[in-house]
């Protein structure tokens, strides 16, 4: 099992998602201008400011040579996890609904937050149980999740901020979703900054430990 | 400002200067000419009024590996790794455009810290703005804020610790100085000094504009006016994204070796930049300014040589690697541009294509500068008014603890430390208000050794006494790291004051630095980098005496750090380190609308024993709450473990020993005690604790002399800010 980790210019998060890869499987870099996967069975988009995020979150990472190999590795199956950025850039590729706007509060937020697992069918939850409760931290700007009326089905909501603890406005709670099939994911919170109790939960590591999974 | 129309005296020099100028040249300078002398003898530049003072710091110890002059200072942290560090003042950029000017001094001391080869791991920020309740204040804290987070964020360095205070001081002049913490494997660490000759020199990064043009001598080195916004042109505009890229090539640049020497491009941009690679190598310089990537087409040579623009950096590469480079700084997307190389000429020269425009001997303009001996006078009448009063004069102790607890200095930063991401990087494991001081793992994947970071300086209690506040800020940063069980590396200072050439502001200036080097021998503490921010002056008058500390201290195990909450019912909590309270130059003092003259002397010596003596109880382990006591004193700290805790405390005033009034014992300040608090028998073992209660209710139960609800502490400690920001 081997996870590639986008790093598009601007990135923030690669390397901590490339750690917390490696604590369940092996792990590489992938760089924004090639178009090889190099053979990974999962792609990890991660956090930070692709491009710059000039003109709109996520909107030049999704025209990368490496998106086009990505979506399409997606379209196959392939499972794909967007942290942040990478949910931003997910959106803006199509292979997840709604998207990410301003935070209500229109302020960065750091934050360690509480979040509950909605869907644990997806190749992202397998190693978790309903209504298991993930401490994780979000740190973001642009995370108000928002999709139109009647386009999100309940069952592509797989994780929810836990009552009361919802940092930006997102519509109905929503933290985390995936896409109808099941194999893309995207959340805002940071599961990669919640591998080691030593800076703060390990919670976040039942992510990709159920990536690592092979299948039942 | 165009170049025709600005003699010497409009560029900030004076006439005996020009002078001084025309006799190291042997000649007038041309118009480029003095437009670089003019930026290179600045103040910001060349720290020409405290550059005598500034040699009286300890620079020597023995973990040191760069000392002051670099572009950052660098101490040793074992394992093969080196810690590079340093604060710097953006004040003067932040008063006139808060939002850009904070941001750039984030990208700032960034490039100061990769500059030597370092990964950036940590930002700390030092603010001061005026009270709350002037909604100009109110403007530059908020968009203040914005700036550091866009900026640090947008980068992927987390900023970890830091502090704000608001005195009508700052009223006119606020204080934005940022520090930046890097790591580097040690043969990885370069140097800034150009050598050999022939080798190019290669400009890196964004393309250069008008922006900043005259930045060191028209804003950081003069007293502010009421025409400030006429000087908005002269504040940069920064990028992250610019320098996300320019952080990640330079490391790889240095990874592959292939740099002779790096060099960030701050103040004075292209002129300093290369005037002090060349004279630290003892080498000249030719530049061709039609080389360099312009933003704007028609600029002219003297704004090439001196614009400010952010996100450049300045390399000698030997021609050999040339190719190396470019294709490198290409998969970076990052600009690479040969723009002139090294000679053996000690001159920089400065060619516009084939044409000469400018040539001028690089020790005139970087080591034989004019410096001022200052003129230090104490002053006879107090320099400040009396703060005004905020505080009922009948108030109860417990309404007083409220008021405190709400009042700004003391209340809780959450609305600033949420804006940062505290996190990105995998280090942190002590994050902003968690412990006393950010804690970061030196291997995010494992391994054990931990650095402790703490930027630290209370100027009201310079402003009282600037020898001792200068003595405190310096304690109160080696508390700070003692309370999560650090010992410190070294220390960074940024001196930020008034007009020097004011004799009162001179002698501010003088005592503090006498201050600090007093309190660094003391504690067996090198300076290793600083910077100095004068002329912080605006129509109210100068700033407080600002002194801010800055440190990097290791500790062996980060597992085990005391937080500030407290964690468990039954908890005993003691006193350690010096407990000496007094209200001279206390919050509680300022509430009550006073401003001492002078602050109780201290035993340095005595001090440093018992900072020993914490850090060693610390790193005993079995300790799982320290906090200090500063602002507020004791009452306000146990509130504050209290509500981190979301536990009460019952404490006992007849058991600490002291002979201080009941006000000095509650809301005292001074810069010894801390507080701790663990198991009983853990703390009943510790040398010269003094146990004054025990963890445990809902409420802070102080002696029958005050008994406060922990919901009650809470909502006005953390409701504070954002009330007053919403005016």
């Amino acid at each position: 099992m081997k996870f590639g980790v986008v790093r598009f210019p601007g990135s923030c998060d690669e390397v901590d998602a490339l750690m917390a890869c490696r604590r369940f499987a092996d792990a590489d870099l992938l760089w924004h201008g090639d178009r090889d996967l190099s053979g990974v069975d999962a792609v990890v988009v991660p956090g930070g400011f692709s491009y710059g995020d000039y003109l709109r979150v996520g909107a030049i990472a999704r025209f990368s040579p490496l998106m086009e190999s990505v979506i399409e590795f997606a379209r196959d199956g392939g499972p794909v996890l967007g942290i942040c950025n990478g949910f931003q850039v997910l959106c803006e590729a199509g292979l997840l609904p709604g998207a990410l706007l301003p935070n209500d509060s229109l302020r960065f937020v750091c934050r360690q937050v509480d979040v509950v697992v909605e869907n644990p069918g997806t190749p992202f939850t397998r190693a978790c149980e309903e209504d298991d409760v993930l401490s994780i931290p979000v740190k973001h700007t642009t995370g108000r999740y928002y999709a139109p009326p009647g386009t999100l089905p309940e069952e592509q909501v797989v994780l929810r901020y836990a009552p009361g603890q919802n940092p930006n406005g997102s519509m109905g709670d929503v933290a985390g979703v995936c896409n109808e099939d099941g194999n893309v994911m995207g959340l805002m919170p940071h599961p990669e900054h919640a591998v080691d109790p030593l800076t703060g939960s390990a919670d976040g590591g039942r992510l990709f430990e159920s990536l690592a999974m092979v299948p039942a | 400002m165009t170049l025709a129309s600005a003699p010497h005296r409009e560029l900030g020099l004076t006439d005996p200067e020009y002078d001084g100028i025309c006799e190291r040249l042997g000649r007038e300078p041309n118009a480029l000419e003095l437009a670089v002398f003019s930026l290179m003898w600045s103040e910001h530049c060349a720290y020409k009024h405290s550059k005598k003072l500034l040699r009286m710091l300890p620079t020597e110890g023995p973990h040191i590996l760069m000392g002051p002059g670099e572009n950052a200072g660098v101490v040793d942290v074992g394992d093969g790794l080196a810690a590079a560090f340093k604060v710097e003042s953006h004040n003067h950029p932040s008063a006139v455009e808060p939002f850009q000017g904070a941001a750039t001094g984030v990208g700032g001391i960034l490039r100061d810290i990769f500059a030597v080869g370092a990964r950036p791991i940590a930002m700390l920020d030092s603010l001061r703005f005026g009270e709350l309740d002037s909604p100009r204040s109110r403007y530059l804290f908020d968009w203040a804020v914005k700036g550091i987070g866009h900026y640090g964020n947008s980068i992927g360095v987390p900023t970890v610790g830091g502090e704000v205070y608001f005195e009508p001081a700052y009223g006119q002049s606020c204080l934005v100085n940022a520090m930046c913490v890097g790591l580097a494997p040690r043969e990885r660490l370069i140097r800034s000094a150009a050598a050999g000759v022939g080798n190019q020199l290669v400009l890196l990064g964004a393309r250069t504009g008008r922006d900043g043009i005259g930045g060191a001598s028209v804003l950081a080195s003069a007293e502010l006016s009421d025409e400030d916004e006429s000087k908005r042109p002269t504040v940069q505009i920064g990028d992250p994204f610019e320098e996300s890229k320019l952080v990640e090539c330079c490391l790889e640049l240095l990874e592959g070796d292939l740099l002779a020497s790096l060099q960030d491009l701050g103040a004075a941009g292209l002129s300093s930049s290369s005037s002090e690679m060349a004279s630290k190598g003892e080498v000249g310089l030719d530049i061709d300014v039609s080389c360099v990537p312009l933003r704007e087409a028609d600029m002219e040579p003297f704004e090439i040589m001196v614009s400010e623009s952010q996100e450049r950096m300045l390399c000698v590469v030997e021609p050999a690697r040339l190719e190396d480079v470019l294709a490198l700084c290409e998969r970076w997307d990052v600009r690479a541009t040969v723009i002139g190389e090294v000679t053996d000429t000690q001159h920089l020269r400065v060619f516009d294509g084939d044409e000469p425009v400018g040539d001028l001997p690089v020790d005139a303009l970087v080591d034989d500068v004019p410096l001022y001996d200052l003129e230090p006078e104490e002053p006879a009448e107090p320099l400040y008014p009396d703060p005004p009063a905020r505080l009922d004069p009948g108030a109860s102790p417990a309404e007083t603890l409220l008021t405190l607890l709400a009042s700004p200095n003391i209340a809780s930063k959450r609305f600033v430390f949420e804006q940062y991401d505290s996190i990105v990087g995998s280090r942190t494991v002590r994050r902003p208000a968690a412990a006393d001081a950010a804690v970061l793992v030196l291997a995010p994947d494992g391994g054990t050794g931990a650095l402790a970071v703490s930027i630290d300086g209370n100027g009201r209690r310079v402003a009282c006494d600037p020898y001792t506040g200068a003595v405190e800020a310096v304690l109160e940063c080696t508390r700070n790291l003692a309370c999560v069980g650090a010992e410190p590396l070294g220390l960074t200072n940024c001196l930020n004051f008034g007009n020097p050439e004011k004799p009162h502001i001179a002698w501010q200036l003088t005592r503090a630095v006498e201050g600090i080097r007093d309190a660094c021998l003391a504690l067996g503490v090198p300076v290793v980098s600083g910077n100095v921010s004068l002329y912080n002056e605006g129509g109210g008058g100068p700033i407080y005496p600002t002194p801010i500390v800055g440190m990097v201290g290791k500790l062996p195990e980060p597992r085990a750090v005391p937080r500030t909450a407290f964690a468990e019912e039954g908890h005993a909590i003691a006193l350690l380190g010096m407990f000496e309270p007094a209200l001279d130059g206390s919050e509680l003092e300022k509430l009550r609308g006073r401003l001492a003259g002078s602050l109780p002397p201290l035993d340095l010596a005595a001090h440093a024993d018992a900072l020993v003596r914490v850090r060693a109880a610390v790193r005993g382990g079995d300790l799982p709450t320290a906090h200090d006591i500063s602002e507020g004193g004791l009452a306000c700290a146990l509130a504050e473990c209290c509500i981190a805790g979301g536990c009460g405390a019952v404490v006992s005033l007849s058991d600490t020993g002291t002979p201080h009034t009941l006000d000095a014992q509650l809301f005292g300040e001074g810069p010894g005690g801390v507080i701790v608090a663990g198991p009983r028998h853990a703390i009943e073992t510790l040398d010269a604790a003094v146990v004054i209660g025990e963890v445990g209710g809902d409420a802070l139960e102080i002696d029958g002399v005050l008994s406060v609800p922990v919901s009650e502490l809470r909502t006005a400690y953390e409701d504070a800010i954002p009330a007053a920001l919403a005016g």
